[in-house]
């Protein structure tokens, strides 16, 4: 049962091709990975998917019902989260109220009881409070909830910003380059959580460049060039594919690797 | 001790503290008239922190809300027979629903374009009050009628420190409701990142407009406060001028922080009564002052003195 | 049809200054990102000195030149003291920063002049001239002509000189330009200097037309603001457009609906622009990142 189906994308920029005729679909529980070289449009793809930019050509599925061009906000709340290749975290806020706002479409969000202090609000608070000290446990930020977010390490915000998507209790979570920048140690603490996370049935659909990542934990890869789909499948198949060789390396290698292989 | 600096209640007590206790250090009337001014500023700028300091919106027009309370405990009584009190709550109403309407197409823009909007929609509604001299006695304003509940005409700086001062507290206490409340993380949130905000779940332009709302009833009740003391009501209550002493005290203070709003106001207000020596240097000093604050004091005063003791107490 | 031509002529006039003053907004921001609200005192700073030099004697070209030698180095006191302490604030600081210096600006006029209305004898003597049954002053034809040259002496000198390109550089990508070795802080000094003068000469083109005081500069900022963002905020063209479209608006407004509300057109142009195609009349659409 395909719980996110991509449909013939296209969208063009002035001018300029980003994405061209992309389509894939996602089960829940599986990792699916987009990669492709610099500029392929895989980020151009996750901003269409979550709403950003409403695509030209074609069209995107939740659960089988047409979400095309919805706003973000309504995407979340049909159960579609992501994080973000540059941090969207809320600097100026702690670890935990981070993880608190990802709780926002599970709370009561009664203005008149916010403006008077009614006792609905406490136990809100208190039980947003709660899920969210969950959650960066499950990140392995516990110690580190109090901290201002903008005091923290490079891999503990890339963390903490899945933990925040995961607050929205989404049915799809789109990581974008989860690892980026991030040493082998932190990119192993990654690659397990993301293991977990799809292990508890939601369908994760990776942006990366770690090509030992994106090999190890992907049950299938898409893999983008210059906006078009060149090829799909496990990580085997991919590897030994013409086609995504010579995109990363360029032709000369793509001879030098046939030649390598017999 | 920072997490009991950083209770949003503590300014609520400790306003209130400040409105009981200053009758018995102020004397004379004209310092108790001074402390009615800054109780009354201050609302009109903790309101307008919500916007600016929490929800990270520019509004450069407040004085427009400011002058519609102001106007309407005038008109309300002198043309339309409606009494003060209930012309105060059509005000603040009238102020939240013009927020509510124009709020929408407004807080699509960001920066600087919506900082213009801002000001051309406080322009065109000081214009209007100078202009309508039928309604409002046009440039030279009009006189308000004192407010009178239940047979007991209110006037004097007594009754008002006491008003102003006890709205001030309640004020403080709204905003702090709201700060602490998930609508008040949900406002920082869109102030730090409106795109992560977005893909939450959060309907950006939904939270923007209520705390526009919000901010426009603050100014409006405000607003009749003011006119409702002096007794005379002006369109530079709705001005330009206005508006930019409103977010000059929201800044210097400290956005995003409500006891800075009320230090901003306090400051400004202080101010120009201590120096009346420099009448006629209002507007250089004021000119200055917003300069100098946004170079050195980008933060402004109160989060800089946290900073400062932040540094000293390990 | 001479009602007509007579509202074109006067709201071409009044387009004018708005076009500089507009002019002057798109430079500096073309050149750093900061909206400066202080561009209309340039306009009064320009007829006010020159009017006051004038009576104390000075003969009317040099008390010209020295309103704008005066007013240009006022510019670049502000970008040094004011602007460039500040650089890297947010968009928001740096509007109050430019507001704080406009009502500065006009303080320190108020004290340094008077309160009063001033007017310069007009260039070309005050017989109107007949154009088709409109009654157009000598002086609305030296202020259109006077734009016109500085119009095209600014194009000429940002297609065709090296500091030209050295400050549209600047404008495009700041970081590039001072890795080619591109002094960005003198660049964008200049960018000042060249509004603050653009500003003072308009202003002293349309004393003769408009009086001026010590507080014109709000209004005309505001207007000027207004056609900047009609004709599409940061193109030098957009903004003469711009400008002539507001004058022309407020001239017909006031003419045929209500004189009243003559200020009122140039925010609700704002208003308008910025709601229903905020890129403005010659401007491109603004696509974020994430």
């Amino acid at each position: 049962m395909t719980v996110l189906a991509v449909d013939r994308i296209g969208i063009s920029f002035g001018g300029v091709v980003a994405l061209a005729d992309v389509s894939f679909a996602v089960e829940p529980g599986e990792i699916f990975a987009i990669i492709g070289p610099n500029g392929a449009g895989k980020t151009t793809l996750f901003n269409v998917i979550s709403g950003l930019y409403p695509p030209q050509q074609g069209e995107v599925r939740l659960d089988g019902a047409d979400v095309t061009g919805f706003a973000p906000h309504t995407l979340a709340r049909r159960g579609l989260s992501r994080t973000f290749q540059n941090l969207q975290i809320f600097f100026r806020m702690s670890a935990l109220e981070n993880a608190m706002v990802g709780r926002h479409l599970h709370e009561r969000r009664n203005v008149v009881a916010h403006l008077l202090a009614l006792p609905s609000v406490l136990r809100q608070n208190a039980e947003t409070r709660a899920k969210a000290e969950e959650l960066l446990g499950l990140v392995g930020l516990a110690e580190l909830a109090g901290r201002a977010a903008g005091s923290l390490p490079y891999g503990a915000l890339r963390r903490l910003e899945i933990a925040r998507a995961l607050a929205t209790e989404p049915k799809v979570l789109l990581l974008d380059e989860p690892a980026a920048g991030c040493n082998p140690v932190e990119t192993e603490e990654i690659d397990a959580l993301i293991q977990t996370i799809a292990a508890t049935g939601i369908a994760v659909v990776l942006v990366e460049h770690d090509m030992k990542l994106v090999m190890k934990i992907s049950k299938r890869i898409h893999v983008l060039d210059q906006g078009r789909t060149i090829a799909e499948g496990t990580a085997d198949i991919v590897r030994g594919n013409a086609g995504v060789i010579t995109a990363y390396l360029g032709r000369h290698a793509q001879r030098e690797t046939a030649h390598a292989q017999g | 001790m920072r997490r009991f600096f950083a209770n949003p209640y503590l300014v609520v007590v400790a306003t209130a503290l400040a409105v009981l206790l200053l009758p018995l250090l102020l004397e004379s009337s004209f310092y108790l008239r001074i402390a009615t001014l800054v109780f009354i500023f201050s609302l009109a700028v903790v309101g307008l922190n919500l916007l600016m300091g929490f929800a990270g919106q520019v509004s450069l027009g407040h004085a427009g809300f400011f002058g519609i309370g102001a106007y309407a405990v005038a008109i309300g009584p002198t043309s339309l027979g409606v009494p003060s009190w209930l012309a105060l709550l059509a005000g603040a109403l009238g102020a939240g629903l013009i927020a509510f309407v124009i709020g929408r197409p407004i807080l699509r823009l960001r920066g600087h374009y919506l900082a213009v909007a801002t000001l051309g929609m406080g322009l065109l509604i000081a214009m209007v009050f100078n202009n309508e001299a039928a309604w409002t006695g046009g440039p030279d304003g009009m006189l308000v009628p004192q407010l009178d509940v239940a047979g007991w005409t209110v006037h004097g700086t007594h009754a008002w420190y006491w008003i102003a001062g006890v709205s001030l507290v309640i004020g403080t206490w709204i905003a702090a409701n709201v700060i602490a409340s998930p609508t008040g993380r949900t406002l920082r949130a869109i102030h730090d990142s409106e795109v992560a905000a977005r893909v939450l779940g959060v309907d950006v332009a939904h939270y923007k407009l209520i705390a526009f709302v919000l901010s426009a009833i603050y100014a409006a009740v405000a607003g009749s406060y003011l006119s409702l003391y002096d007794g005379l009501v002006t369109p530079t209550e709705a001005g330009f001028l206005r508006s930019i002493e409103f977010v000059t005290m929201a800044v210097l203070g400290g956005l995003g922080s409500v006891f800075g709003s009320i230090v901003g106001a306090a400051v400004l207000v202080v101010l120009p009564q201590v120096l009346t020596v420099f009448q006629d240097y209002e507007h250089i000093m004021l000119g200055l002052m917003m300069i100098v604050v946004m170079v050195f004091l980008p933060t402004g005063i109160v989060p800089a003195l946290a900073g400062v003791l932040q540094r000293r107490t390990p | 049809m001479a009602e007509f031509l007579q509202f074109a002529f006067s709201g071409l006039t009044v387009g004018a200054i708005y076009a500089l003053v507009a002019l002057g907004f798109t430079l500096i921001y073309n050149a750093s990102d900061v909206i400066n609200f202080a561009q209309g005192e340039f306009v009064m700073l320009g007829g006010m000195v020159t009017v006051f030099a004038l009576a104390a004697g000075v003969p009317l070209p040099l008390a010209a030149v020295v309103a704008v030698v005066i007013t240009v180095a006022i510019g670049l006191a502000l970008y040094r003291f004011a602007i460039e302490p500040a650089r890297g604030a947010s968009a928001v600081s740096l509007i109050i920063i430019t507001i704080g210096a406009s009502i500065l600006l006009r303080g320190l006029a108020s004290l340094a002049f008077d309160k009063n209305f001033h007017s310069l004898p007009s260039f070309a003597g005050s017989k109107p001239i007949m154009l088709g049954g409109a009654a157009v002053l000598p002086q609305s034809i030296i202020v259109l002509i006077g734009a016109g040259v500085i119009v095209l002496a600014l194009w000429l000198f940002m297609a065709r000189s090296l500091t030209g390109k050295a400050v549209a550089a600047t404008a495009a990508n700041r970081l590039a330009a001072r890795l080619v070795g591109i002094n960005t802080g003198a660049m964008v000094g200049l960018s000042f200097a060249v509004s603050a003068a653009i500003g003072a000469v308009g202003g002293i083109l349309a004393a003769p037309i408009t009086l001026t005081s010590y507080d014109v500069g709000t209004l005309l900022a505001l207007k000027g603001f207004a056609a900047a963002m009609l004709g599409g905020m940061g193109n030098p063209l957009g903004a003469v457009v711009g400008g002539l479209a507001v004058g022309l608006l407020e001239a017909f407004g006031a003419g045929y609906l209500s004189s009243s509300y003559k200020d009122a057109i140039a925010f609700i142009v704002i208003l308008a622009v910025l709601f229903v195609m905020p890129q403005g009349l010659l401007g491109r659409t603004h696509i974020e990142r994430v």
